[in-house]
């Protein structure tokens, strides 16, 4: 059993160690400044710029919290704060649900509702033309499939705050709003912003949802409306062409190997912040 | 100016709250609207004919068979290996030892990591021990997708039964493995929690099983040979553009969902504390 536990914790050693293997040639062959911050990707004549996948990976997680972080905060709030366990009863099995629903579902109803109403119905104000497979439909999906994350983690911070602290601030005579704007959100501050890291590190990392509504043409997105085509989904794509080019495999290695070290970071850095802050009201 | 800003306020969350589950509702109508006409009896009793990308006929029987057999075998290895951890860190060490806090905090980040860098990871497993696109590929990587998960929600319950339960009996002259069977019994409900989570999300994931899993028109019960999976099913036959072909990718998609929700109204069902969004 001890044997098993180990072999477990040495797993995030040996999945980071084989992935910088394969992604060694990029270090030891490519300058890494253009290999980052240049867009032209041309594997075949062994040209790797990553911009395009990085700027579209950004600014699809940025889309998605920019749209998800009201509507997850202010759900959790009511629910923390206001709303009787009758209508909790009834929200949980939501949220599971939304956290439940597999990434291709999600890519399933993109396409069939995102993509149309961009293209026929948002889009057509802005630009001239826009095909709806865009920065702004993978950024919508991603927004609803990160929506149950943040408002189950800050459900829990909400939840860690002693009765006794609004219970103060009530009896000073502040209302119930007083006491979430300037108690209970501002002592959870450090869990929100945990739980936006973690939904940031979920946003970079999801795959097929997002390649499914986000036309992957490998050309830096003008505007929200163009196609664009992030880190995971150049992964996914090109699984079946990258043995035939050592070079090639050793770029997407890369991406992932990039993929893997952020979220590693963020979900540590998210993970202590949360334990510290269940633990600071456990007496 | 107080109450007014009070009520602005109360009215956005309601509002917000109400957009979550209409979005719900209505990813539901549009899978169940688009998927329920092509659901027929072929759909399921039938492997396609013809070619899966291109051929019209039959249906993806072979991808609900092969997403069958992969969750089957993912889940039992995963069983094998997260229980043991989870009796581990909780029985037979101290739960608040600072050998169990650095495993919980690493599964907690193995739990981030997104399913494509197990597929990616899986996927180099695999050429390294010379096994092609297979069933056990597939398996393999799905296995590290949910292990986490598993431990995690089995951890869940077992940190709150007592270490009492384990030191009587074995103050009564059983021996460990006779305690642990004890244990096991009382943390039930929470290991069948542990298996519907995983199951879910294990059924439904496309990233890990793309590069390891591959696919195939029929049915294969050797681990060797590539299987079809319901979430490959449906993004392949999605992108063909032939009608009768995405007509199979939304039977696919209709009949994944009613599994997901089969599986969350169960999890609700069984354990009642644990929550599958709890993060």
């Amino acid at each position: 059993m001890l044997g098993l536990t180990i072999l477990c914790l040495t797993i995030l050693f040996v999945i980071g160690l084989v992935l910088l293997s394969k992604a060694f040639p990029v270090f030891r062959d490519k300058d890494l400044f253009k290999v980052f911050f240049t867009s032209g990707w041309r594997p075949f004549k062994g040209e790797y710029g990553f911009l395009t996948f990085i700027f579209s990976t950004l600014n699809v997680t940025f889309i998605a919290i920019l749209i998800a972080l009201p509507f997850s905060l202010l759900t959790s709030i009511y629910l923390s704060e206001y709303s009787t366990s009758r209508i909790k009863k009834i929200f949980n099995p939501i949220i599971d649900l939304l956290s439940g629903i597999p990434p291709v579902i999600y890519g399933v109803w993109g396409t069939l509702t995102v993509v149309p109403l961009i293209s026929e119905k948002i889009a057509p104000h802005f630009v001239d033309f826009s095909t709806g497979y865009s920065v702004l439909a993978g950024g919508i999906v991603l927004a609803i499939m990160i929506t149950p994350l943040i408002i189950s983690i800050t459900n829990e911070v909400f939840a860690a705050i002693p009765k006794d602290i609004r219970e103060a601030s009530w009896s000073l005579g502040a209302t119930k709003w007083e006491t979430v704007k300037k108690v209970v959100l501002r002592k959870s501050l450090p869990g929100i912003i945990a739980a936006v890291v973690l939904a940031i590190s979920r946003a970079f990392g999801e795959t097929i949802a997002v390649l499914m509504v986000c036309g992957n043409v490998t050309e830096l997105p003008a505007s929200i409306f163009d196609s664009c085509y992030p880190l995971p989904a150049l992964i996914a794509n090109n699984y079946g062409e990258m043995m035939s080019l050592p070079e090639y495999e050793a770029a997407l290695m890369f991406s992932a190997l990039l993929l893997f070290i952020i979220i590693v970071i963020f979900n540590a850095g998210s993970r202590l912040i949360l334990n510290r802050v269940s633990k600071r009201y456990q007496q | 100016m107080r109450k007014l800003e009070e009520r602005i306020f109360k009215v956005l969350m309601i509002i917000s709250s109400l957009v979550i589950m209409s979005v719900l509702l209505y990813i539901l109508w549009i899978i169940i609207r688009r998927g329920l006409p092509s659901l027929t009896w072929d759909m399921v009793s039938k492997v396609p004919s013809g070619g899966f990308y291109l051929g019209k006929e039959g249906g993806i029987l072979n991808a609900i068979v092969g997403s069958l057999y992969l969750i089957f075998g993912s889940v039992l290895i995963s069983t094998l290996i997260s229980l043991p951890v989870a009796l581990y860190i909780n029985f037979l060490i101290s739960k608040k030892s600072r050998f169990s806090s650095i495993v919980r905090f690493s599964f907690d980040i193995l739990f981030g990591i997104p399913s494509i860098v197990y597929g990616a990871f899986g996927f180099m497993v695999m050429i390294y021990l010379g096994i092609q696109a297979s069933l056990l590929g597939g398996i393999i990587a799905v296995s590290l997708l949910i292990i986490p998960i598993m431990v995690r929600s089995i951890d869940e319950v077992a940190v709150y039964v007592p270490k009492d339960l384990i030191e009587a009996p074995l103050s009564l002259g059983a021996t460990k493995f006779e305690t642990l069977k004890v244990v096991v019994r009382q943390i039930l409900p929470g290991i069948t929690t542990a298996i519907l989570l995983a199951v879910g999300r294990g059924i439904g994931d496309a990233a890990t099983v793309l590069f390891t899993a591959g696919y195939t028109d029929s049915i294969n019960l050797s681990p060797a040979q590539p299987a079809a999976t319901l979430p490959l099913a449906i993004f392949f036959q999605l992108s063909s553009p032939i009608e009768e072909v995405q007509n199979r990718a939304y039977a696919a998609a209709l009949i994944l969902t009613i599994i997901i929700l089969v599986i969350s109204f169960s999890t609700r069902y069984f354990g009642n504390k644990l929550s599958k969004s709890k993060v």
